[in-house]
């Protein structure tokens, strides 16, 4: 099958990768782009380890051909922590032991990222059907939600501190 | 006080070690694994449960451009591969050997250059079948007329595991007096009876199963990077497969998505792929997916119980008598102790003091998939505390005791521990009744009845579960517990370096629970170091000493021993090393903390690091420099951590939904090295415990086709379905550990699942049900709303 | 997992994506949000030659008002009906239901068009277009036509689409003065098909009935219109025992197939324990609660 090159920016950076159609994104992603941290957890877009950012919204990325990325913004968990710092979802996960075993973390941070932005000070019971996509076997989610809380708190804090 | 916390070591709720890599995308699980010239593996699966193969054909698929081989069993017998070895006495078919005995059974392996060609291609390979009658429900296993599952066993009356006397049957085990467990039901004042079952689920952790395995042709060595819970047993098992000497064989444990079970077994996969590799001379990856996973890679239980009590009038247990027939499937390839066909599920006398009792479990074939994996759970625990949890609810039922009273008139006390069990184990140590309390007053467990009552007479469906059990973990003294003839030990070496910094690595592996964090806090504690100095490495069987593993709880109870151990031998030549430089005999200094001084004199000090560079240029006449210290540690006992759980469930009569209102987890496992972490793992069991008791199953049709699954149909709570947890602990320290420590993360797991259970038969006991079966979905709820016809 | 081969065309209009539909015929098929072909295609249950990719053609997208109609564009997502305030005032059935549908991120991708013309009795928007008498524009390479709801589930998998066909438009009449709508789905957990699920839109007159419309996902072949249970409200004043003869009316057309959410029994109970919570909140949104 003839490869078509699609063109898309990832984490901040123009990237040009040949694909055949059928390739899912997810497969791109990790093997010919190399960003490991976006996993396959089900491949039928039940577990939301594969979440993407892609042009403002979380996608499951085995569930999106790589060909339909064309001119896309698309972001990994490996684009979250800008200029070396950890985004303060990834600092809460560490402070409030929301990962264990770390294979659904990726996703949940990417969908948490953009959650937040949907909904800047969610309630607990907004949490959990916003972040209702992701699956995790670990945690019992009871940390994961306390990690969104006190991210929720710090970057509310954040913009606050900008505002004044 | 100050210098403690510095340590960051036993006690203290240090941060996770491992949360840098994985938060920011740089974990490396196998599926992350990468090699120059990879090839992949698909797996040809049997569409039926039973089959003769009558042909295979290849050529298309080799025909296809992209791949290089199709590996069939008539491929691996010239090595004599085409058959392996189980962990449990029995064989396996690597590639279905001229019939396939479940669907999804692996028939052929096809190595592509990638894995979109080698999934083209499996589609490719033709393989003609002529069906058979399948076996699926294991009471029909040993009928006269039960098809015969295993040809290669017609006429041995030997299956591993002791004498066989069907062709489907694999083994009898028993355990206790029986003679005088059926006096005492004969002259029992009350016995009860139920058929209870443990249904056939999948521990399904979030990534699926997979290897990498690399041959180098020119210094005839094997690298495979595998989800492995066991690694180095691993290497034992593939040495004996391949005949490669266990010096050139090197087995890596990555990062590992959370295993509970389902990766401490050898899978055909995984062989497949090493023999590929050595054949091509190139590395080749297989990775399950998940219908895969939940089709054909360890199930745990498949227990079908009758658990019989035998009491007073006022509630006294005088006799168990259980007995369980275990569905096995194809192969025996249940993952426990090899010489425990049954695990230990001869704790079934739970929290109890029970006189005498006996248990008896039954394994045969059926034609579903094999395994019998230990679902976050030492062997076969959950299964056992599952039918003494629910049994002594269905007494107390009987004699009209509450719940929470039937268990305080029965506990072992205090003062009985170490406790010698009916069925021969010896408990190191409980404290239940206080414990007991402690949950029903956080709870206000009179008011939840009294609420219950006003709420029956209303019509409304609301329960209360009560769970009280004991666990035994921590496998084990080796006089009783091996795999493979391996006894199971295990292992820490620690090397502290000359500027008081430390390596240290273990026989175990970590699949969430977060060793690289916890193994440092009990070194930090031990040699006066600080937690962030000491670097935990496992997994890389060329490095770490051999270990069993991680699995049935056994990091803390036995490697974490092991750590200990190694690090008090190393304190004692530091102390050798610190008198020498204080210039006084070792008995006259002592520790503090980080340091040694000299006793009467708090001035004359020198702290570990300033002995650690000592070690290498200045130690007593005749002592080896260095420091450094190799422990495999062989338990005296297990460790009997306990939890006392209460769950309140709101059942909605029209659509049989059942919501958990309040679920409250007290566990006591002994000294407690990080708060944090158990928390976490409380948590991550209890839901795990949920997920069972509420919705997993795994289910066949009258024909062994598997239903359900993809992750549509199999039950992973979501944040939505997932209550919140509370918890609570007490502390009774282990005699026998040298940190007081006993295993922890299966807790909730095994004493969540009756919890749930006892909670939603509890909301029915008012009108005489006694037991109903789990998985308690909605629709099996409400099949009991609509008998007792409490919908209308 | 993998999907088969095929050839990929994204078409930047309607009328491109016609042609190639009837250049390919029944080797091709249309790629929407991808939640159901995409799973079909990697378990090879499905194995089309060329997908046609309706994602870059933003006439299908949107949600307007038009003629005193609402007009949704097929391709509009589950989670652009769920913040549309345009229906939230003026059909909030839709994105009460969007909401129980999938999961968020499923959501984003998913679209309304996809879910009606997939024609699965378990997915959720055919039961609401047929309880809101929805009209659907289906273009082809002839022209448009319009297609009631009522007239375009035909079976399962199985709808008045043709092959060389794309719907673009969804058209629903926006809820009526004194009238309350709801949706009920029964389901196992996140991101699963109903076990059963009904939806009801009730206009009210003072205390008495004046229309009634019902409909039941994943209760038969299609999702269908129960209209007996309509019947036994119309003109009435409605009480408990008048909801649970209409329920029971709506149980009599049920004949669910048997799977892990239940047999036909319990499912068709749950039909009628559906349709009569549908009814009482669709009954307590009268007026605008």
């Amino acid at each position: 099958m003839a490869k078509t090159q699609v063109s898309f920016n990832l984490n901040g950076q123009d990237v040009d990768v040949l694909v055949e159609p059928r390739e899912l994104l997810i497969h791109v992603l990790r093997e010919q782009l190399q960003l490991t941290g976006s996993h396959i957890g089900c491949e039928t877009s039940h577990c939301g380890a594969c979440t993407v950012d892609v042009n403002g919204q979380s996608i499951k990325s085995c569930t999106m051909l790589a060909i339909q990325a064309q001119g896309a913004t698309v972001m990994t968990v490996e684009g979250l922590a800008a200029g070396g710092e950890l985004h303060p979802l990834q600092q809460a996960f560490m402070d409030e032991h929301g990962l264990q075993c770390g294979f659904c973390t990726p996703g949940m941070l990417v969908r948490g990222y953009r959650f937040l932005q949907e909904n800047p000070n969610p309630s607990e019971e907004e949490i959990r059907s916003g972040m209702a996509g992701n699956l995790c076997r670990c945690t019992g989610y009871q940390n994961i939600i306390k990690s969104i809380q006190t991210a929720a708190a710090a970057l509310n804090a954040d913009t606050g501190s900008q505002a004044e | 006080m100050e210098r403690q916390e510095q340590l960051q070591g036993i006690g203290c709720s240090r941060k996770r070690k491992e949360d840098p890599r994985f938060i920011q995308g740089k974990g490396l699980y196998v599926d992350d694994v990468k090699l120059p010239g990879m090839l992949c593996g698909e797996v040809v699966r049997s569409p039926f449960a039973h089959a003769k193969i009558v042909s295979i054909n290849k050529e298309k698929a080799l025909a296809l451009p992209g791949v290089h081989a199709v590996i069939t069993a008539e491929d691996l017998k010239p090595l004599g591969l085409h058959w392996m070895p189980t962990l449990a006495g029995d064989t396996q078919a690597v590639l279905a050997d001229e019939k396939v005995c479940f669907q999804m059974q692996e028939v052929a392996m096809v190595i592509a250059d990638d894995r979109y060609i080698a999934a083209d291609a499996a589609e490719l390979v033709e393989v003609e079948y002529e069906q058979l009658p399948a076996l699926v429900d294991p009471h029909k296993a040993m009928d006269a007329d039960a098809p015969i599952i295993r040809e290669d066993l017609v006429g041995k009356d030997e299956a591993g595991q002791g004498k066989r006397t069907h062709n489907n049957h694999i083994f009898t085990w028993d355990v206790g007096d029986k003679d005088a467990t059926d006096r005492a039901f004969e002259s029992a004042e009350v016995t009860v009876r139920e058929d209870i079952l443990n249904p056939r689920v999948h521990p399904s952790p979030m990534e699926t199963c997979g290897c990498v395995a690399s041959f180098d042709k020119v210094n005839g060595s094997l690298t495979v990077h595998i989800t492995s819970q066991a690694p180095h047993i691993v290497r034992t098992v593939v040495t004996l497969l391949s005949g490669i000497p266990e010096s050139k064989v090197r087995i890596i444990s990555p990062d590992i998505g959370g295993g509970f079970g389902n990766k401490v077994g050898i899978y055909p996969g995984y062989v497949c792929a090493i023999v590929s590799s050595i054949v091509l001379g190139r590395p080749v990856k297989w990775i399950e997916s998940r219908i895969e996973n939940i089709s054909t890679t360890a199930f745990a239980r498949d227990y079908h119980g009758v658990g019989e009590l035998a009491a007073d009038k006022d509630g006294r247990i005088t006799a168990l008598r259980f007995h369980a027939l275990a569905d096995h499937g194809a192969f025996n390839a249940h993952a426990q102790p090899t010489k425990w066909p049954a695990g230990l599920f001869s704790i079934c006398t739970g929290s109890y003091d029970i006189p005498v009792a006996y248990a008896r479990v039954d394994g045969v074939y059926t034609n579903k998939a094999p395994g019998g994996v230990a679902y976050r759970c030492s062997f076969r625990v959950t299964e056992a505390v599952y039918l003494i949890e629910r049994m002594i609810d269905v007494l107390a039922q009987k004699l009209d005791i509450d719940k929470a009273e039937i268990r305080r008139r029965n506990f072992i006390q205090a003062d009985q521990f170490p406790y010698q069990s009916a069925l021969g184990w010896e408990y190191d140590s409980g404290n239940y009744a206080p414990a007991l309390e402690k949950v029903l007053e956080a709870c206000d467990y009179e008011g939840l009845r009294k609420e219950q009552t006003e709420k029956r007479a209303n019509g409304e469906l609301m329960g209360i579960g009560l769970c009280t059990f004991t666990e035994i973990v921590g496998a084990g003294p080796s006089k009783a517990c091996d795999v493979l003839g391996v006894g199971m030990f295990d292992s820490c070496e620690i090397r502290v370096h000359p500027t008081g910094s430390a390596i240290a690595r273990m026989g175990t592996i970590t699949q969430g629970q977060g060793h690289e964090t916890t193994y440092a806090q009990i070194i930090a504690t031990e040699l006066g170091l600080s937690s962030d100095d000491i670097q935990i490495e496992e997994g890389d069987t060329d490095t770490a000493p051999y270990g069993l593993g991680t699995y049935g709880s056994r990091s803390t109870p036995v490697g974490g021993a092991a750590t200990a151990m190694a690090a008090r031998t190393i304190r004692a030549k530091a102390q050798k090393i610190a008198a020498h430089l204080l210039e006084v005999s070792p008995e006259d200094i002592e520790w503090d903390v980080d340091r040694f001084h000299v006793k009467g004199n708090p001035d004359a000090v020198k702290t570990m690091k300033e002995v650690a560079w000592a070690a290498y240029n200045n130690v007593p006449e005749g002592m080896e420099m260095g420091l450094e210290s190799v422990n495999y540690y062989d338990p005296p006992n297990f460790t009997y951590p306990f939890g006392i759980y209460l769950c309140v469930v709101d059942i909605d009569r029209h659509t049989g939904e059942t919501s958990i209102r309040r679920f409250y987890a007290l566990d006591d496992c002994g000294n407690r090295i990080n708060p944090m972490i158990i928390e976490g793992q409380i948590h991550g069991g209890l839901n795990e415990a949920f997920a069972v008791a509420m919705g997993q199953l795994i289910s066949f049709d009258e024909e062994g086709n598997l239903q359900g699954n993809t992750l549509m149909d199999y039950f992973i709570p979501t944040f939505v379905e997932t209550p919140h947890w509370e918890t609570d602990y007490t502390v009774t320290p282990s005699p026998h550990h040298p940190l007081g420590a006993k295993g922890v993360a299966e807790s909730p797991h095994v004493g969540g699942i009756p919890c749930f259970s006892n909670a939603v038969v509890d909301a029915f006991a008012h009108k005489g049900v006694t037991h109903v079966d789990m998985p308690h979905t909605a629709f099996n709820v409400w099949k009991t709303i609509h008998e007792l016809g409490l919908d209308s | 997992m993998i999907p088969p081969s095929f050839e990929y065309h994204a078409p930047g209009s309607v009328d491109d994506a016609i042609a190639l539909l009837s250049q390919y015929g029944d080797a091709a098929k249309i790629l929407a949000g991808g939640h159901s072909l995409l799973p079909m295609m990697k378990l090879r249950f499905a194995e089309p030659e060329h997908l046609v990719d309706i994602n870059n053609i933003d006439s299908l997208k949107g949600i307007r008002e038009e003629d005193g109609e609402i007009v949704i564009g097929s391709m509009t997502s589950e989670n652009a009906l769920i913040a549309s305030t345009l229906l939230q005032e003026k059909c909030p059935m839709l994105p009460e239901a969007a909401k129980m549908i999938a999961d968020p991120q499923v959501r984003n991708r998913g679209t309304i068009g996809g879910d009606i013309s997939h024609g699965d009795p378990g997915n959720d928007h055919p039961a609401l277009m047929l309880a809101l008498d929805a009209t659907f524009t289906l273009a082809g390479p002839n022209g448009a036509r319009q297609v009631a709801a009522a007239d375009f589930f035909l079976g399962t998998f199985f709808t008045a689409l043709e092959a060389d066909e794309i719907m673009t438009e969804i058209r629903i009449a926006p809820q009526a003065a004194n009238t309350g709508a709801s949706y009920q789905k029964l389901k196992r957990k996140t991101g699963d098909y109903a076990t059963a699920a009904a939806a009801a839109v009730i206009s009210m007159s003072g205390d008495t009935c004046q229309s009634a419309s019902i409909a039941l996902t994943n209760l038969g072949a299609t999702a269908m219109r129960a209209s007996e249970a309509e019947a036994v409200l119309v003109g009435q004043v409605v009480d408990e025992a008048l909801i649970s003869q209409a329920a029971a009316k709506a149980m009599e057309i049920c004949d669910p197939a048997e799977d892990l959410r239940g047999d036909a029994e319990y499912k068709t109970h749950m039909g009628g324990e559906m349709t009569r919570r549908a009814i009482r909140a669709a009954m307590q949104r009268v007026g605008g609660n």
